[in-house]
């Protein structure tokens, strides 16, 4: 998985609360057995004239020019609540987006984040404010660092703002960290525990 | 120490903590279904990884597949025929237990888990399906997980979680009438919010909850995910042990007298005490129905459209617009004086034969309005077989309703079926967002009851006036 440590780029303001995972990606835009192929059908619904069309909206902040290459979402509370569907941080991420600053997100969606290298970041929502603030004037001259080694972001004006990850979330972006080869080293651990599971709770275990 | 349900739960799963917060939680089930586990079974596959207990894992056909009589695998969705076959061949391949499209157990993963006795209380049970917290209803730890976490679980029976905080809501005193499970969800969202639950794992109690059927509870639960909870659960009693008694699954033999002595040990120690506790009096809650795009968008059946400036800040203002824009709504209007294009009954919160049953009482004799578009599909092929030999269809039939296959169906759009452009339907499933049931369809989330009665007024309808 690609890592994650510091990271500049063009932030792009969506900020309207509970920005759900069909609005993410529209189920009708996932239509193939892969993880590939979905960054196209990104935020479908807004982002496009006509449903399955492909003719840019103008007016959706993601077809400005001013946002081209944007890397960095600044939404609402709760964004990413709904279906649990992966599909929404695959299409992000093959779209180019690698960092979501949000008051809250929804949890599946967050650990779906984690699990693909992009970084979930929760600040207040004044805050999120102001760095929309410091950025719409010409946004791609206005970058955001994103420092993850210090946690912290930083605006073109080089004000800081603190944020908090847990440790072990923060250790698999910055490494690149595959999840299940982490746990399939606590192999042993697992088995002990199966088996003295079979011995109290036998009936959980079909054959 | 006195300790919650949850709590006692993940102790009993936990195989150990990890650095930086974590803990290795121990899983008991997995159940998969063709739109995201076909993903993840065959990116195990890629990885040369194994399923280590294929025994332990279940996968069910029921998101995009086709609902009309005389289905075959080609769904509706162009590309439908291969999420289901690549799925057929990937669980074929693991070995786990498939419920394919045509047996008779198929159903939605939500229905049949619990119809089947997969899920179990103190039992862990994952599925890459927000609406996993539904099972939790029979006092299980059940929750929602992406295609990636899948893998996790079965490649190494665990996940890595982050434990949630604990909050119980109580629902005491007696459901008024016409009032059911779907609306004290949804009276809660509307009060609490739809981010109200994040960070929670909540128990719902109570007298009213222990009231409920469990076919209901489920539907409690179901929304849990609405609420942005970490999961829903309920304490098991004597009516969780009556209902799994004799299902396949279920424990036999000599293994049911223990397993149900384990059950009787699973709940809240009275001296435990809960991060966040909130109270809901039933009295206060009536139909509710959503007026918008978020769960949280709730009114009573007789109220009416909000005012966006009643949010209460500017993005929430702003949201509101939105929903109330997209709804083709404006505020101060009654919301029972709109008129519907559709109704559906169906999906993993309201599908189930209580929920029939409910909807068969308010259309027995009469029709279904003049241009209304009305379908049912019932959550299992069991449920439909049971609604059948009770002549249910018959009555949905009569009434105007079509009466399908069983699937997640038009719940959501992945079969490729759609109400149509600016459609307003009136629906027992959980979602409103934009576009959910089909390109800028707009959803009013409801009861059974309230559906069946808006379907019969053509007009979003109070269901007091048809029981």
């Amino acid at each position: 998985m690609d890592k994650l440590q510091i990271h500049q780029g063009v932030a792009v303001p969506l900020i309207r609360e509970n920005i759900d995972t069909d609005a993410i990606i529209p189920s009708r835009e996932m239509k193939r057995v892969s993880k590939l192929g979905l960054g196209e059908g990104l935020f479908a619904g807004w982002r496009y004239t006509l449903p399955g069309g492909r003719e840019p909206n103008p007016e959706f902040a993601l077809n400005k020019p001013e946002y081209a290459n944007c890397s960095i979402i600044l939404a609402g509370a709760n964004f990413g609540c709904g279906s649990s569907r992966e599909h929404a941080v695959w299409a992000l991420k093959e779209f180019g987006i690698r960092i979501i600053i949000a008051p809250g997100f929804g949890s599946i969606f967050y650990n779906n984040c984690i699990r693909n290298g992009v970084l979930p970041l929760v600040l207040a929502e004044r805050d999120i404010n102001a760095l929309a603030n410091s950025t719409c004037q010409d946004p791609q001259q206005n970058q955001l660092t994103v420092d993850l080694l210090q946690k912290v972001v930083v605006d073109p004006g080089g004000l800081r703002y603190s944020f908090d990850i847990d440790d072990a979330q923060r250790r698999m972006l910055l490494e690149g960290l595959d999840a299940i080869a982490l746990t399939l080293k606590l192999a042993d651990k697992i088995a002990d525990f199966q088996q003295a599971r079979q011995g109290s709770h036998p009936w959980l275990f079909l054959s | 120490m006195a300790l919650t349900l949850f709590e006692k739960l993940w102790q009993q799963h936990l195989v150990c903590e990890l650095e930086g917060g974590a803990s290795l939680i121990y899983i008991d089930r997995v159940f998969l279904h063709e739109r995201t586990g076909s993903i993840a079974l065959k990116s195990l596959q890629a990885d040369n990884r194994q399923v280590i207990n294929p025994q332990q894992v279940f996968c069910t056909m029921d998101h995009i597949v086709d609902t009309f009589p005389g289905r075959t695998d080609k769904t509706l969705m162009p590309s439908g025929e291969d999420f289901i076959k690549a799925t057929r061949e990937a669980s074929i391949d693991a070995g786990i237990n498939l419920i394919d499209l045509n047996d008779p157990r198929q159903g939605i993963v939500h229905v049949i888990s619990p119809e089947q006795g997969i899920v179990q209380p103190g039992a862990t049970l994952v599925c890459p399906d927000s609406h996993t917290c539904s099972q939790g209803a029979l006092g299980a730890l059940a929750w929602g997980i992406g295609s990636s976490e899948a893998e996790h679980a079965m490649a190494t029976q665990t996940l890595r979680v982050a434990k949630p905080k604990t909050m119980r809501i109580r629902f005491e005193g007696q459901l008024n009438p016409g009032v059911f499970a779907k609306d004290m969800i949804l009276h809660l969202i509307g009060k609490y919010s739809a981010a109200g639950g994040a960070g929670y794992a909540i128990e719902f109690a109570g007298t009213a909850v222990q009231a409920l059927d469990i076919e209901a509870r489920l539907t409690l639960c179901n929304m849990a995910v609405e609420f942005s909870a970490f999961t829903g659960l309920i304490a098991p009693d004597e009516k969780t042990i009556e209902y799994l008694q004799g299902r396949p699954f279920a424990p036999s033999g000599e293994h049911w007298q223990k397993a149900v002595a384990h059950w009787q040990t699973l709940f809240s120690d009275k001296q435990a005490i809960f991060d966040k506790d909130i109270r809901v009096d039933c009295c206060d809650i009536l139909p509710t129905v959503t007026w918008g795009t978020s769960p949280q968008h709730t009114c009573n059946v007789n109220g009416v459209i909000p005012n966006a400036e009643q949010g209460q800040d500017d993005n929430q203002i702003n949201a509101m617009q939105q929903a109330l824009e997209y709804m083709g709504l404006r505020p101060g209007i009654a919301i029972d004086s709109l008129p519907i294009d559709c109704a559906f009954i169906g999906s993993c919160t309201n599908s189930r034969l209580s929920d029939l049953r409910i909807a068969a009482t308010v259309l027995a004799g009469r029709k279904v309005a003049a241009g209304v578009k009305a379908i049912c599909v019932p959550g299992s092929t069991q449920v439909k077989k049971a609604a059948e030999q009770e002549g249910l269809d018959k009555i949905f039939i009569q009434a105007g309703f079509e009466w399908r296959e069983s699937g997640c169906s038009m719940c959501f759009n992945a079969g490729g079926e759609s109400f149509g452009f600016q459609q307003r339907v009136v629906s027992t499933t959980n979602r409103n967002f934009e576009s959910r049931q089909g390109p800028q369809t707009r959803s009013h989330l409801a009861s059974p009851a309230t559906v069946a009665a808006s379907a019969i007024a053509g007009r979003i309808a109070d269901p007091r006036e048809f029981l």
